[in-house]
Formats: C-alpha cells, sequence, structure tokens
C-alpha cells in the first residue's frame, strides 16, 4: 500500500477551482519534488492534506495509508503522521516555545494511546535536536516563533519534525526568505530525517533546494494538475527551459 | 408602586430590620443612617448613570435579599470544608463566613511584631476609635458604598507598623455558607504605614450546595510613603452570586501598588476601584482577567487619579468571553493640572468566544497637565484562526489549541504578579476554567 494516494483531487477556494483533478501517488521512503510556478495549486495541495480550513474538496479523495485522509480533523492527521512544515510559521506570543513543544509532542502520543514523556526524557530529546540543529537553547525559552529570523522559524519547523517524528513531511516552500547558509542547515536538518519509513514531499519554486535534497521523484505542477513527472534530471531540465512549455501543455 | 422603587423600598426594609443587630452606636449609628438616606436618595445604580450604563442594578439584581444570619455550626463547619481548594501556601487566613469573622477557621496566632489585626465588628463597637474619619464618611458619589456603610457588619481591620515587611500573605476569604438566601455587607482595611511591605490576597467563594446570596464588600487600602503592597483579588462566587464590592486606595510618597483581580465565578458581579495616587514617585500596577461564560456579567470599573507629579500607572486587562456572557471594563485616568510628568498606560483586550458574547472596553483618560506620557487601547477580537490551524497541526485537539492560546492572552495580564506561588494560583485557577469548557 503506498503511504499517501491522491487521486483525482478537485479543490476550491471561494468558488474559485484551484486543483482541477490531481492525482499523486507517494511511498514510504522516498522524496518527491513538486515544482510549479506561482499559482499553480502547489501551496493549495499542502494546505489540503494537512486539512486547512477554507477549502472546499469537490472531487476525488486522498488516502493516507488507506485511511480516507479528508474525513479527519487536522489533529488527527497529525496523530497519524502528518506533518506540513508551513512556509510562513505564525508567532503565537505568550506561549512557550517549549510548552508548546512538550503539549503538541503529547498530545500526539495521546491520540495515538502512546504514554507521555517524561520531563527529563522530553527536556534531554529537545536539546539533543536543538542542538543538531543550531539552535539556541535561549530560543526554546521565547514564545513560538516569536522574534526568530526567517531562518530560525524554518529551522524550528524542522526541529518539530525530528522529534514528531512523522511518516509524511511536507515541505512547503522550504527555502523561501533563506540565504545559502540557512538553507544548508535546514537541508542538512532534513536529510538527517531520511528514512525507509519516511516519505518526504518538498514543494519548491527553485530548482537550488533541491541541489542540497535530492528527490527521487519530480513532479511540475501547473494549473492546478501534475502536468510532467520524471526523476531528479527533470529539475534540471526545467531550470534550463522554464516553466513555459509545461504551461502550455496543461 | 413601580418595581424599581420597590426594590429600594425593600432595602429599605432590610436595613429597618438589621439596624439594631448591627455593631456600633451612637455616632457610628448616625453614620449608617446618613448614609442609608443617601443610597435611598440615589436609588439602586442604573443605565441612567454613565458609571453603571453597562451594568444596570435595577435590572439585574432581581431581588433584594435580607441580612444574612450569624453563621451556626453546620455553617461553619460547610465553610471550613470550602476553604482547602483556594488555601494559599504559607498564607495567613482570616476567614469570613456570611459576612462575620470566623476565628476558628482563621490564623491570629504568631503575629509578627508589627502586625495588628482587629474586627471591623470590635472596631466599630468600640465606637470606631482608631479608625480614620475618611473610612467611615459616606462616600457619597456612590451609593453602592453609601449602603455598604449603612450595612456594615465585619470585616478586618489590619495595620502594619513602619517598617515592617510582613513575610506571610494575609488572605481574606470571603465563603458564603448560608442555608437561605441572603446577603452579606463586609467592609475591610488595611493600613501599611511608611515602609511598611505586605501582600493580600482576597478570595470570594460558595460552601457547596450554597447558591443565591449577595456579597456586598468593601476595602480601604492606605498605603503609606515608601510602603508597597501587592493585592490580588479573585472572585470565585457560585453561578448564582452576586458580587458588589468596592475599593478606595490611596498611596503616599515612594509608594508602590501592584494590584491584580480575577473575575471567573458568579452571576452578577461588579469591582470598583479607587485608586489616588497623592504622594511622589509613586507606581501603579492594576492588572485584571475576566474568565466568562454561560450568561456571566462581570464589570471591573477603575479610577485611577494622578493628583501629584512623577507618578507611574500601568492597567493590562483582558476579559475570555463565551456563550452569552458579558464583560465589561471601564478604566478611566485623570492627571489632574499639578500631576506632571505623569507616566499612565491602560491597554483592555476582549476575547470572544462566541458570537453571542459581549465585552463592552470603555478606556477614558482625563489629561489636565500638559507634560506626561499617557496612552491607551482597546482590541475586542476573536481566537486567530491561522494560529489555531498552526497548532491543531501539530496534533492540539481544537479546545487544546483553544485554551493554549487563551492562556497566553491572558497571561500577559497575569505575568505582573510578583509573588511566585500567588502567580502560580492564579495560573491554575484560570487553568481549572479551561479545563471546564472543555
Amino acid at each position: 500500500m503506498s503511504l499517501l494516494e491522491v487521486k483525482n483531487l478537485q479543490v476550491r477556494v471561494e468558488e474559485r477551482e484551484i486543483l482541477h483533478g490531481l492525482s499523486l501517488t507517494v511511498n514510504a521512503g522516498e522524496i518527491h519534488a513538486i515544482m510549479g510556478p506561482n499559482g499553480s495549486g502547489k501551496s493549495t495541495l499542502s494546505h489540503v492534506i494537512a486539512g486547512k480550513p477554507g477549502y472546499e474538496v469537490t472531487g476525488g479523495e486522498i488516502l493516507f495509508r488507506g485511511e480516507d485522509l479528508l474525513a479527519m480533523s487536522p489533529d488527527e492527521r497529525s496523530a497519524k503522521g502528518v506533518f506540513l512544515a508551513f512556509q510562513y510559521p505564525v508567532e503565537i506570543p505568550g506561549v512557550a516555545t517549549m510548552n508548546f513543544l512538550r503539549t503538541a509532542l503529547n498530545a500526539q502520543r495521546k491520540a495515538r494511546g502512546e504514554s507521555e514523556f517524561s520531563t527529563p526524557d522530553f527536556l534531554k530529546k529537545v536539546r539533543e535536536v536543538a542542538n543538531s540543529l543550531n539552535i539556541p537553547q535561549d530560543m526554546l525559552r521565547r514564545g513560538v516563533n516569536v522574534g526568530f529570523s526567517g531562518g530560525e522559524k524554518k529551522r524550528n519547523e524542522i526541529l518539530q519534525m525530528a522529534l514528531f517524528q512523522p511518516s509524511l513531511c511536507i515541505l512547503d516552500e522550504m527555502d523561501s526568505g533563506l540565504d545559502i547558509d540557512a538553507l544548508r542547515v535546514a537541508a542538512d536538518g532534513v536529510n538527517a530525517l531520511r528514512s525507509p519509513d519516511r516519505a518526504m514531499v518538498v514543494i519548491t519554486h527553485y530548482q537550488r533546494l533541491l541541489n542540497y535534497i535530492v528527490p527521487d521523484v519530480v513532479h511540475v505542477m501547473s494549473k492546478g494538475r501534475v502536468v510532467k513527472s520524471g526523476g531528479k534530471e527533470l529539475a534540471l531540465e526545467l531550470e534550463a527551459s522554464g516553466y513555459a512549455r509545461f504551461e502550455d501543455a496543461a | 408602586m413601580n418595581l424599581v422603587l420597590a426594590k429600594t423600598d425593600a432595602l429599605n426594609d432590610v436595613f429597618s430590620v438589621a439596624r439594631d443587630r448591627l455593631p456600633g452606636k451612637g455616632g457610628i449609628a448616625d453614620a449608617r443612617r446618613q448614609a442609608f438616606e443617601i443610597f435611598a436618595r440615589a436609588g439602586l445604580p442604573n443605565r441612567r448613570i454613565e458609571d453603571w450604563k453597562y451594568t444596570d442594578l435595577r435590572a439585574l439584581m432581581r431581588e433584594v435579599l435580607p441580612l444574612a444570619e450569624a453563621p451556626d455550626a453546620a455553617a461553619l463547619k460547610r465553610a471550613g470544608a470550602a476553604l482547602k481548594p483556594h488555601a494559599i501556601k504559607g498564607a495567613r487566613q482570616l476567614v469570613l463566613v456570611d459576612g462575620a469573622f470566623a476565628p476558628d477557621l482563621s490564623d491570629l496566632a504568631n503575629a509578627e511584631d508589627g502586625l495588628s489585626i482587629r474586627t471591623l465588628r470590635e472596631a466599630l463597637e468600640a465606637d470606631g476609635a482608631q479608625l480614620q474619619p475618611e473610612n467611615l464618611s459616606s462616600e457619597t458619589s456612590s451609593a453602592m458604598m453609601a449602603l455598604n456603610t449603612a450595612m456594615m457588619t465585619d470585616g478586618l481591620v489590619i495595620m502594619v507598623a513602619g517598617g515592617v515587611a510582613l513575610k506571610r500573605p494575609l488572605h481574606i476569604v470571603h465563603v458564603a455558607s448560608t442555608a437561605q438566601p441572603a446577603s452579606m455587607f463586609t467592609r475591610s482595611l488595611v493600613m501599611l504605614s511608611k515602609g511598611a511591605s505586605a501582600t493580600l490576597v482576597e478570595s470570594y467563594v460558595a460552601a457547596s450546595g450554597v447558591k443565591t446570596y449577595q456579597v456586598h464588600d468593601a476595602l480601604s487600602l492606605a498605603i503609606g510613603d515608601e510602603a508597597r503592597l501587592d493585592h490580588v483579588r479573585l472572585v470565585e462566587d457560585g453561578r448564582d452570586a452576586f458580587n458588589i464590592s468596592s475599593a478606595v486606595v490611596t498611596l503616599g510618597a515612594h509608594a508602590h501598588f501592584n494590584t491584580f483581580a480575577m473575575t471567573s465565578g458568579g452571576a452578577v458581579s461588579r469591582y470598583q476601584a479607587v485608586i489616588a495616587v497623592a504622594g511622589e514617585h509613586s507606581r501603579v500596577e492594576t492588572n485584571g482577567v475576566n474568565l466568562l461564560n454561560g450568561r456571566q456579567h462581570a464589570d471591573t470599573t477603575l479610577m485611577l487619579d494622578h493628583a501629584v507629579p512623577n507618578c507611574t500607572s500601568r492597567e493590562i486587562f483582558r476579559a475570555v468571553v463565551d456563550d452569552r456572557a458579558h464583560s465589561v471594563f471601564q478604566g478611566r485616568i485623570i492627571v489632574k493640572p499639578k500631576a506632571q510628568k505623569t507616566d499612565a498606560k491602560m491597554m483592555t483586550r476582549a476575547l470572544l468566544l462566541s458570537d453571542d458574547a459581549e465585552a463592552d472596553n470603555k478606556p477614558e483618560l482625563e489629561i489636565f497637565a500638559d507634560d506626561v506620557t499617557c496612552g491607551h487601547g482597546a482590541t475586542t477580537g476573536a481566537l486567530d484562526e491561522s494560529l489555531l490551524f498552526y497548532l491543531r497541526a501539530r496534533g492540539l485537539s481544537e479546545k487544546e489549541a483553544q485554551a493554549l492560546l487563551i492562556q497566553a492572552f491572558v497571561g500577559e495580564a497575569i505575568e505582573s504578579i510578583a509573588n511566585d506561588d500567588l502567580r502560580e494560583m492564579v495560573v491554575m485557577s484560570a487553568g481549572r476554567w479551561l479545563e471546564a469548557r472543555a
């Protein structure tokens, strides 16, 4: 069984159809890149998989390990192992990062019928992961993402990924707003999480990110559909020729 | 005769019946009579009086209840059982049951040097000796304060001598334990002499099974030069209770008043405080939180009077309003002509959790000096959907996500509480409210 199967997905936002029958199959252990110009529906796809309100699914289905993902609330999806690394992680003043991480981790574990982490075990684990991502302890005491730089916000997303150990990671424009050094740190963090049990869907405009996170499959999206799929060389081809000819194909 | 007059008349009956039981003769009895006349002329506050626009007692106070009987053994036993969840580690507990001081439930032993505690009843029966005249005078600007003067039965009179820093917090607990619907009239006075410091906590709670009652309380705080008072007030009354409380606070020079008030209980409540900053280089932090649901109505009305130069004040108020509840915050800052270099700020925010919830925020600045830094702000809104989604995408249920954001919302008002144990207690109390929602 595939980890994620998106079948003929049709999605509307306020009466406008954004996805017109999109299909995508992702197996455990694979890294898929989804590329495409602005407005092609890449972020919509990531939001619908994570369960963001405001999108109306008018056709098709999404199966996660064969289960109907669209019937689940966002927190149920999270507990099942779906993780969206946000393009723009929100700032939450007054909620200390450490408190947030513990509440989230324990909520997921509770939903899966697992025991809660003890405080010392939790602290040890967070420190380990934070060190590997160059996240200073001081950042963990601050409000979630409050006053963080763009790079720090993205690293905080990867910290959560490492802590929650999801089986499907969707990285929405992880490279936006990052300089080359920040990008490398973030990509190293992602690569450290590659595993035969885990799949990743990397959404990006640019080929650059894929030099650091090398995909198994590249999909090109245009006007709400996947118009071409291929190996990692497809990304290089796109970089050279641009999206225009795929837009014609759509 | 219409219903409005009927209520004032009913209070007249309550006063007539109770008068002979009220402590204090001679001058005190005269003061009570005069105060009642002031109240009777004004009648119950109603929406035509600007300060009471959002809390119309003629409409909200559905009945007039007789003065509570002195608690019997059964009432004291019920009250004792109700105290436990509200106890504060290390605090000196002073308990008023149905408006009467309960020595057996209170801790008067081993008073620190420089701490004097008496009951208001004792003080009144001694003809008010040692009471400052202004604490007994009829507060003509407030009908409810006048009513309190007429009817006050008991309370605490606490004095802290110059330079004495009390280590143990003083905890006045008002417990309603009456078997019959009744009203209680209490007044407490706390005086800190020069350089003294103390922590005062007030809790309003009900014994199990006690439903209908009315609390009428008044607090007079005199904070001397260089003195500091930390004050926390928690209204956790029963869900059918009515609580009208007034505070009159005066600060000397180089004094510090840090006060926090939270209302999560009661059906109808009003807390009105007048804080007079009368000495230079003094500082006031007055924060508050309303946590309301069902059909609760809670009104916090503050008046901060900057009469002298070089003082600072900060007000942070947060209201969380669910269901059909109604929160009112009125904050007025007056900066008198002489009060140059005043630095006064007030921020009030309300969070509405349902379409039927209502919050009225009324910040007012009246500035008569020209060299001041003053500001105020008010916002009302719902929880941010993008924050809720982020938390839910990380595994928190809808209620858990809301609870975390609500805690953060009220946190800014709570974090100014200086005493760690007290702050923790307030956080726990807010936590209980949030858990009850889930």
